[in-house]
Order: structure tokens, then sequence, then C-alpha cells
């Protein structure tokens, strides 16, 4: 019906470019693809499992899910824009430090879930911390690290009153 | 399967006289298409029927949510998370903030939006109950003009809405003055976070004493399309709260819902469900 491609303008992570493509082509392949930029990664491509997740105009939302038109004007971060060059943020710190990571392919998902959740939630309870990463699912690691690399990351000590429950 | 992109055509105008004209010239050919989180993921399984579709994403003309005296008015943009920061939302219309609260994950409630969530039409949809509960009101809007519809009279059948091929959700409206009535919300999935519902119940009561003045009672994931339960109502209000009563409302209930077996859950147990919810928001009711 159309081979019409779009060009379309943004940012990511500081830097101006221009994609063009099918104004329906899945924002998470252009980033991939055109820009090279892999880790963001694909896991279930419905919008599921937050394996995909970037940030748009300061907001978590799923890269499988967003048609490539939708992204002109906007500012994007991936995972490679977290760290500020090779000054890694807190929670690629905590990440590393408590070993929430295996086979990876959740982790930078996982990790924009938990830097998005600390700029809205400075202090977050365990509940606000089970919330926002709700949308993020591992097959690896049974959570537990993931929510005490999240808890290290606000600076609580790390065996808080609630080390051992399940998130 | 994915879909072939090239059966696709995605227009994006930056108005929305642009967005209606574009219906207008054709009506039936070109479908609304909003913050994707449903039909990018039917485009993902090859299910998105084929087709043009125009992106609505970003226009201001259909965003915002404006409080006056008598009605709060969302445009048909606002996104779940629009709704849960919303002050007046969160003290006035806890039911909507639940149910935004409760559809997938944050990533999602940052794109879905509550007119998305009403067009798309899926009898198990989270806001309706919520929506209907409040009396919603929906503003259509074509290039012909804008028309209003009572949100219980919308869905006329399973994915059957009143709406014109050329007309799109604008508004909703949502009227004030039921603070002070006794509300509940529940969806009941399989967990606890990103679950589509096997029930979903949405309910209020304006209660002095044990009379019971006026009611609403919603459902979801019931019926071919989320439904007012209008004879559970009717048999509920004028009346003083009685427990003995209770197997008269599971009657008038009956006759509401219709549940069925599906790859979420079975008749059987949405009626039950369905019954005990009822039950226990009436028995909170009275001390």
């Amino acid at each position: 019906m159309s081979d019409a491609s779009v060009a379309i303008r943004c940012r990511v992570n500081g830097d101006n470019v221009e994609l063009s493509g099918h104004p329906m082509a899945r924002l998470l392949d252009a980033l991939r693809r055109e820009l090279h930029l892999t880790g963001t990664k694909e896991g279930c491509g419905e919008g599921e499992c937050g394996a995909c997740a970037i940030m748009i105009d300061g907001r978590l939302v799923n890269s499988c899910l967003v048609p490539l038109v939708h992204a002109d004007g906007a500012a994007i971060t991936t995972i490679e824009g977290v760290a500020d060059g090779d000054r890694l943020h807190a929670v690629q710190e905590a990440f590393i430090a408590c070993g929430a990571a295996q086979c990876g392919i959740c982790t930078p998902g996982m990790v924009l879930a938990a830097v998005d959740l600390l700029e809205r939630t400075p202090n977050p309870t365990d509940a606000d911390i089970r919330a926002g990463l709700a949308g993020n699912l591992c097959r690896c690691t049974g959570y537990m690290r993931i929510f005490e690399a999240v808890v290290a990351a606000c600076g609580r000590p790390p065996a808080s009153s609630n080390a051992g429950t399940r998130p | 399967m994915r879909a072939y992109l090239p059966h696709y055509e995605l227009r994006a105008p930056n108005n929305l006289p642009a967005v209606l004209a574009l219906l207008a010239d054709a009506p039936g050919e070109w479908r609304p298409f909003a913050g994707g989180t449903d039909l990018m993921v039917l485009f993902e399984s090859g299910k998105l029927p084929r087709g043009k579709y125009v992106s609505l994403w970003g226009l201001t003309e259909l965003s915002g949510i404006e409080a006056t005296a008598g009605v709060v008015t969302l445009g048909a943009l606002t996104t779940y998370t629009d709704i849960r920061a919303h002050p007046v939302l969160r003290s006035e219309f806890p039911l909507l903030c639940r149910a935004a609260a409760e559809t997938g994950g944050i990533a999602t409630q940052n794109r879905g939006t509550i007119g998305g969530n009403i067009a798309n039409a899926s009898p198990a949809a989270d806001s309706p109950p919520a929506l209907l509960v409040y009396d919603a009101e929906l503003e259509l809007i074509s290039a012909r003009g804008s028309r209003r519809v009572p949100y219980h009279l919308f869905h006329t059948g399973y994915k059957q809405m009143d709406l014109r091929p050329d007309e799109i959700i604008r508004r909703i409206h949502l009227p004030r003055g039921r603070a002070s009535w006794r509300q509940t919300y529940r969806k009941v999935g399989t967990r606890k976070a990103q679950a589509i519902s096997k029930v979903c119940f949405a309910a209020a009561a304006d209660v002095e004493g044990e009379l019971v003045r006026d009611i609403r009672i919603a459902l979801g994931s019931v019926a071919p399309v989320v439904i007012r339960c209008t004879h559970a109502e009717a048999s509920l209000r004028g009346t003083r709260r009685d427990a003995a009563a209770n197997d008269a409302v599971r009657r008038a209930l009956a006759q509401d819902i219709s549940p069925i077996d599906d790859l979420r859950s079975t008749a059987e147990y949405r009626m039950r469900v369905a019954e005990n919810l009822l039950i226990q928001f009436l028995s909170e009711l009275t001390p």
C-alpha cells in the first residue's frame, strides 16, 4: 500500500539525528539498526517485558510499541545515554555492586525503569520500587538482586528490613 | 509473525482539522491511531488490519484535563499517567485513578490513552467500569460537527460502538459532585501487575445510614461489552441495606451479566467473583 518513507528529526542521547523509514516502523528497530544503539533489547516485542524501554521526553516507554513517526521532535535517552561519559549512573553502579544481572537482556530496561523511578520518586518505598519495576520482566535473577540494587542506588543500607522478601 | 510494513500507511497531521478532513474525505478508510499500546501489539503479531491509519498522538486539541465547577473534562489523548497525577481526579474520581494505576506498567501508562482504551472497545478494558460509575459522557467530533453520547450507550455490542467512520472521540466529560459517595474498584487478574482482567468491578453508592439513595455498579470482562448493572442497581436503589436481601441482589445481577469461558477464566468463576465483589461492597456500606 505504501512505500512512502518519512524523515524525522530527534535528539538521541544529546545528539541531533535524522532517521528515515516507514512511519509505522518500530522505533526500537531504528535505534538498533540505523543508529547501532544495540543496548536497547527486544524481548517480547509486545510491550509486556520492558527490555526495549527507553526514555522519550523524560517518560519511560517501550520502544517496540512506538512508531517511528512519533519520535519526530522527541528527546530520547537510551541505555547508552544513562552514564555521564565514563562515569556510570548510581543505578548502574548499584547493579554491578549487587550482581543484579545474569543473562543481561532485561538489564538495560531495568536500569532505565529504575532511573525513571528515582527521578520521579527519590526516596521510594519498597512498594514504590516493586510498582516501578512491574513492567520489566527478568527470567534469570528472581528479581531480589535487582530490587536490592535499586534500594542501594537510593542510598538506603543494602540489608533493609525487607531483605529476603519477594519483590 | 510480524506484519509487512508496506501493507500499512500511517499519516501524522499536526492539527485536528487536518485529521477530520482526512476522515471525511474517505469515511472508513482511515483508522485513528493514538498511543499505539494496543495497535502496535496487533501489528507485531500480524493481526493489525491492513490499511491506512491516521495518528492523533501529540494533537493539542485532544489533550489536557480541565476542571470547571460542574464537570471535569479529559482530552481523548489523556494518558494513564496524566490521570494518576491529576489532583482533582485523585480526590473526586479515585476509581478512575485506580484503573489507570492497574493498567499495564509505567511504560504503558505513559503512552496508553483514555480515548484509545474506550475506542479499542475491549470488554476487558480497565477504565470503562470507572467511567460508567461516574456517568461519563463522550464528546465525538467529525468535520460535520460534534455530538455527545452518554457513555453507557456508546458500546452497542462486542467491539461495536456508536462511532461513525468519520468521527473520533474528542473528550470525556465527568460530572462532579460524587466525592461523598462510597466507592470501590477491584480488578481481579492472574497477577498483581500487568494482567488482563478476569473480572473488573467498580461501584459507587450514595448512602445515608442504611438507606441506599442511589447507586452505580459496573463490571468488565463479564459480557460482550463493559456494562452498567441496571437490574442490580434497581434492586438496591431506594432500599435499606439488609443482608437478607442478598439473594435477590444476586438474582438481579445474573440478569445483567453473561460471563463466558475463555483463555483467562471461566463463566462460573466470573459469575461467583462478580457476585462476591458486589456483596462485599454492599456489606461495607453499612456499619
